[in-house]
């Protein structure tokens, strides 16, 4: 297993390159890598969106996905785990989080994938404001 | 006595007070009475509960007391990912 660190979560204000994102998770022991890709739809609620706007408290964002990440190491039998969340100006179908596990089995890895989502979308600081067909905007605060 | 803190404002909190930043005079014993004065003061209409704080960079206690300089967030429910 690789010693966490706070590079292992990662905020963008530019696209997000998957390539380049997944380069450090090559291992000679990994025989699974798993990943998830969160992509800006045009559609929530019922209504259409034509684009939004990511906004995060960098400070903890940055701190809190690296506690994350921390959890999951911890939780499953994985080789590494990295997580890119994007911030500022997104259009339709850009990809908005991309989350990225080696293991040496699968079931690590989609476990350990899923876990991190779910708990970046939860607890971490970054805040979506939608922008509408109709012409009117608005933050999203889930409760 | 009354302390200096540096109250940042994301999302639809710095939306209803018009700012990114402000520096806040405050005499609160605690993060809880820090957030009252401010909701009272911009009109915030999220109850607290809704909400979590954070201080100097770290998620924090509501019972927590002010310190000097320090710089305090108030986290609406986050819609990442």
């Amino acid at each position: 297993m690789q010693a966490a660190s706070h590079s292992d979560f990662s905020l963008h204000e530019t696209p997000l390159d998957i390539m380049t994102l997944r380069e450090p998770l090559a291992h000679a022991q990994a025989g699974a890598y798993a990943s998830f890709e969160g992509w800006v739809r045009n559609h929530h609620a019922g209504r259409a969106v034509t684009g939004l706007y990511y906004e995060a408290y960098a400070a903890l964002a940055s701190a809190e996905g690296a506690k994350v990440i921390e959890e999951a190491r911890q939780r499953f039998d994985v080789i590494d785990i990295r997580c890119a969340h994007r911030t500022g100006e997104l259009t339709i179908g850009e990809l908005a989080v991309w989350v990225g596990v080696t293991a040496a089995h699968r079931d690590a890895a989609f476990a350990a994938c899923r876990y991190v989502i779910d708990e970046i979308k939860s607890r971490v600081p970054i805040w979506k404001h939608e922008r509408y067909a109709e012409g009117d905007a608005g933050w999203l605060h889930p409760h | 006595m009354s302390k200096a803190i540096n109250v940042l404002y994301f999302a639809s909190l710095r939306e209803r007070t018009g700012v990114a930043q402000e520096t806040w005079q405050s005499s609160a014993a605690d993060l809880a009475s820090l957030y009252e004065e401010l909701a009272a003061h911009h009109a915030l209409c999220w109850p607290r509960a809704q909400l979590r704080v954070a201080v100097d960079g770290a998620f924090a206690a509501w019972e927590q007391p002010l310190r000097e300089g320090s710089e305090v967030v108030f986290i609406p429910p986050v819609s990442g990912g």
